[in-house]
């Protein structure tokens, strides 16, 4: 009999091998970067990457009960809007505002579910209309770019620890920590990745599959609140983009591929779709270290996304038996 | 007071009655056997015990007291545990997530993993599968090791009323044996299990009790041993039972050459060195236990495999098949029954129509449009031969039994008059009355020229239908049985390689 840690290694493949991948590139960015890797270098790398590993992350939750949020990017935008209007003032203000703002973004996640779970209808479907309100919201909110926040906490958020160790990092590890983590452990947990591999499997074995969605989306739209309060602290203001919020959007998919989750659900994690972020990232940082003009990026990220996710069945060309192609 | 109790329960499905007016009465300590036909009611009898259906009449009594199950888990939580046909494991989940999938262990609200395993190693263990690593992930796994997982399963819940349908039908002749012990061992322990089974001889050596089913209805329900195998067949197919097998044909000695000729077929460590020759009217069987590697035969003839090597000659031409649409072409005629019908041999939400003729729509076709009027006529032709029982060719595959189903598999191929059929276990799950016109079905087109290559897990099938039986164990061919030669005796010791001259000291046979 194999060892417990071979099935260990088969069960974590996807998300080992995004580690491996970004760590690679991550370390030819630093290696090439004209002033080394100093502090202030990895905190601007890391505050870009967080960004978007943390939206990855709530694309991840959605994307494993076999659904796609199109939604996520407009949440984080939402979030944008209301903390730059919400999160100033005194501390105990500010925490307020702070739950507002996760609040909401809870509650847009949870919308989504409910629509999908008792209007049933396709995740795709419900996302895109969704995102459309989410963004009347922000435009409500903040129709010319401006608004403020509490530059203590944002400083805090987006800086250096002491040590040089980017905030940011130990902001996405404590999300993981405190979201990620009890959800992956949890039975609801358990359950959404069920959903996400067999249905009807699911539904045969006495699986909880409304509430498992529920959380998904629920968590989906927390998570992508958090971006938002991110972004708000970075930019120090509140911007009703539709284009950021559909940039972030397609990119938290591709970070996902990348990080390697199964678009089919039902396997993957949200630490691979981190590492899948960090290295979407980098591909632009590389382009510029290597003095490619900033022009090219977008074909040049595209090129390597297709790459990755051409490597990424490489397997399939491994497969002997053609029937296991379309199972 | 008897622990479980169906009365006068009744379910229909749009115009068909899947069930009407059925009695069932299930005892502590007992295994109760159900039997009927494909389409019988077993299937949505069980569905209704399982939470899955909600029956239009009729009541249910557990413990004397009425109950209803609005979903599967509210019948397991009255203690009712189902083991599907159709498997009910999460693949990208490791064995022991599913084991504890309905109710994990926890600890301070979260799973708690080294629990959930010893429940696992436990579960497995009750079974008689221990040798299942609890960490492996269910799509990792064979079709008959998820099948023990299944049943490892539903021990965990810890039921007093098991249900088994056609839990055995997938398993390896080991773990057959093993799960009678474990069947009479949980009988011991008081539990009622309801079992559902097309072997026979399964229910001679298991059950207590047995009910039979016909056409919705149950129509019998005797203490086991009191009727023959012939009448309980007879009230399963409500009709006179003649000899299951049909005749043999005496094969004329043919100079041609054979239908197809393998030679030194290899694949990757699964297949090695296969050597065979198909004659026309030949219906040549593949034995040994499940898993030697006689559906990746089939499936390398029908040029699914990539990298088999070896040659393979049809009428003694050297040919490469490249995939199921090169098998299709009219010099080599080659069709596969699949063994998963679900999956590969149908498309389920399309109309019986759709399924039957999408094979065989380039024959049907003119110019690239379909011509419709061929195509109604050749569908009601396959529809009537077969006796495919169905609402009308427009409704869905999904919408038919088990045993319809397949036979709307092998109506689709049969619509391009294929010269080489291969079978991959074609009557797995399917009812005797069915299972006896696929046979008569087989030896026709046999007589009519066709060459058949039949893999079947059962070893009857094997004794009644082929003229030689080629048995494989671990990849390679070990033995070649022919005519009288085939039987259940031969069949089992050359299965478990015990070696020609210890099993019946016949000498061992070269392959022609």
């Amino acid at each position: 009999m194999r060892s417990d840690g071979s099935y260990w290694l088969r069960e974590h493949r996807g998300t080992l091998l995004a580690f491996a991948a970004f760590v690679a590139m991550f370390a030819i960015y630093a290696g090439n970067h004209p002033a080394g890797l100093n502090a202030n270098v990895a905190t601007t790398a890391a505050n870009k990457g967080v960004l978007l590993a943390i939206v990855a992350m709530a694309q991840t939750l959605v994307v494993l009960t076999s659904g796609i949020d199109l939604s996520v990017g407009m949440v984080m935008v939402l979030a944008n809007c209301l903390a730059s209007t919400i999160v100033v003032g005194s501390p105990g203000e500010t925490a307020l505002g702070v739950l507002g703002v996760l609040f909401t973004g809870a509650l847009c996640g949870a919308i989504n579910g409910l629509i999908v779970i008792y209007g049933r209808l396709q995740p795709i479907v419900t996302t895109i209309a969704t995102s459309s309100v989410y963004y009347g919201a922000a435009l409500a909110l903040r129709r010319v770019p401006g608004g403020d926040v509490n530059a203590t906490l944002a400083d805090a958020l987006t800086g250096q620890l002491p040590g040089g160790v980017p905030a940011s990092l130990v902001l996405l590890v404590a999300i993981v920590v405190i979201v990620w983590l009890p959800f992956r452990r949890s039975a609801l947990g358990r359950a959404a990745y069920a959903v996400g591999s067999s249905e009807v499997a699911a539904y045969m074995s006495g699986v909880p599959i409304r509430r498992a969605k529920f959380a998904a989306y629920t968590l989906s739209g927390l998570l992508a609140s958090m971006a938002g309060l991110f972004l708000t602290c970075i930019t120090y203001s509140g911007e009703a983009s539709a284009a950021n919020g559909g940039q972030y959007t397609l990119y938290s998919i591709a970070a996902v591929v990348l990080g390697g989750v199964s678009l089919f659900g039902g396997s993957g994690s949200a630490i691979g779709a981190i590492f899948g972020a960090l290295m979407f990232r980098t591909i632009g940082d590389l382009l510029f270290v290597f003095n490619v003009e900033p022009l090219w990026q977008p074909l040049f990220q595209g090129i390597v996304l297709v790459a990755a996710v051409c490597l990424g069945s490489l397997r399939l060309l491994r497969i002997r038996n053609r029937l296991d192609l379309y199972g | 007071m008897s622990l479980f109790v169906m009365e006068g329960v009744s379910k229909r499905f749009g115009g068909v009655r899947a069930l009407s007016n059925a009695d069932l009465v299930v005892e502590a300590g007992r295994i109760h056997a159900v039997l009927g036909e494909n389409g019988a009611g077993k299937s949505t009898l069980i569905k209704i015990m399982a939470g899955v259906l909600s029956p239009d009449e009729g009541r249910m009594l557990l413990d004397g007291a009425p109950v209803s199950f609005a979903s599967p888990a509210a019948a397991n939580a009255a203690g009712i545990a189902c083991i599907f046909q159709e498997l009910s494991l999460v693949p990208d989940l490791s064995v022991a997530d599913n084991i504890s999938i309905s109710n994990p262990p926890r600890r301070f609200g979260l799973i708690d993993r080294g629990a959930q395993r010893r429940i696992a190693e436990q579960a497995l263990a009750r079974a008689g599968a221990e040798n299942i690593h609890p960490l492996a992930l269910v799509k990792d796994l064979p079709l008959s090791r998820r099948q023990m997982v299944e049943i490892a399963k539903a021990l965990a819940r810890k039921p007093r009323i098991l249900i088994l349908d056609e839990a055995t039908s997938a398993l390896t002749a080991a773990d057959v044996t093993k799960i009678y012990g474990v069947l009479k061992r949980l009988r011991a322990d008081g539990l009622a299990l309801i079992f559902i089974s097309h072997r026979m001889h399964e229910i001679a050596e298991l059950a207590d009790e047995c009910t039979v089913f016909c056409n919705g209805r149950s129509v019998a329900s005797y203490a086991a041993g009191t009727k023959t195998d012939n009448e309980v067949v007879e009230l399963m197919i409500g009709r006179e039972y003649n000899a299951v097998f049909p005749q043999r044909a005496t094969r004329p000695a043919s100079g041609a050459p054979p239908l197809l000729e393998v030679r030194k077929l290899n694949w990757t460590d699964r297949l090695s060195d296969i050597s065979l020759e198909l004659r026309a009217g030949e219906v040549i069987g593949l034995g040994g236990l499940d898993g030697q590697g006689q559906r990746e035969l089939l499936l390398a003839l029908f040029g699914v495999l990539h990298g088999a090597t070896g040659e393979i000659a049809v009428d003694g031409k050297p040919v490469t098949i490249g995939g199921p649409h090169a098998a299709k072409r009219k010099e080599i005629g080659m069709a596969l029954i699949p063994e998963d019908r679900k999956t590969e041999g149908l498309m389920l939400p399309m109309s019986v129509r759709d399924n039957l003729s999408f094979a065989a729509l380039p024959r049907l076709s003119r110019w690239g449009v379909v011509d419709r009027a061929a195509e109604r006529e050749a569908v009601d032709r396959i529809v009537q031969l077969l006796a495919v029982r169905t609402d009308g060719v427009d409704g869905p595959a999904g919408a038919l039994s088990g045993g319809n189903q397949q036979k709307v598999v092998i109506g689709k191929w049969l619509m391009m008059a294929p010269r080489i059929l291969l079978l991959n276990d074609p009557t797995r799950g399917i009812d005797v009355g069915t299972k006896q016109e696929m046979y008569q079905l087989l030896r026709e087109l046999a007589n009519g020229g066709a060459g058949i290559l039949f893999y079947s897990t059962d070893y009857d099938e094997l004794i009644g239908c082929c003229d030689r039986v080629l048995v494989m164990y671990d990849g390679a061919i070990r033995r070649q049985l022919v005519g009288a030669e085939i039987t259940e005796r031969a069949l089992v010791s050359s299965a478990l390689n015990l070696g020609a001259e210890a099993a019946d000291r016949a000498p061992a046979r070269t392959l022609q």
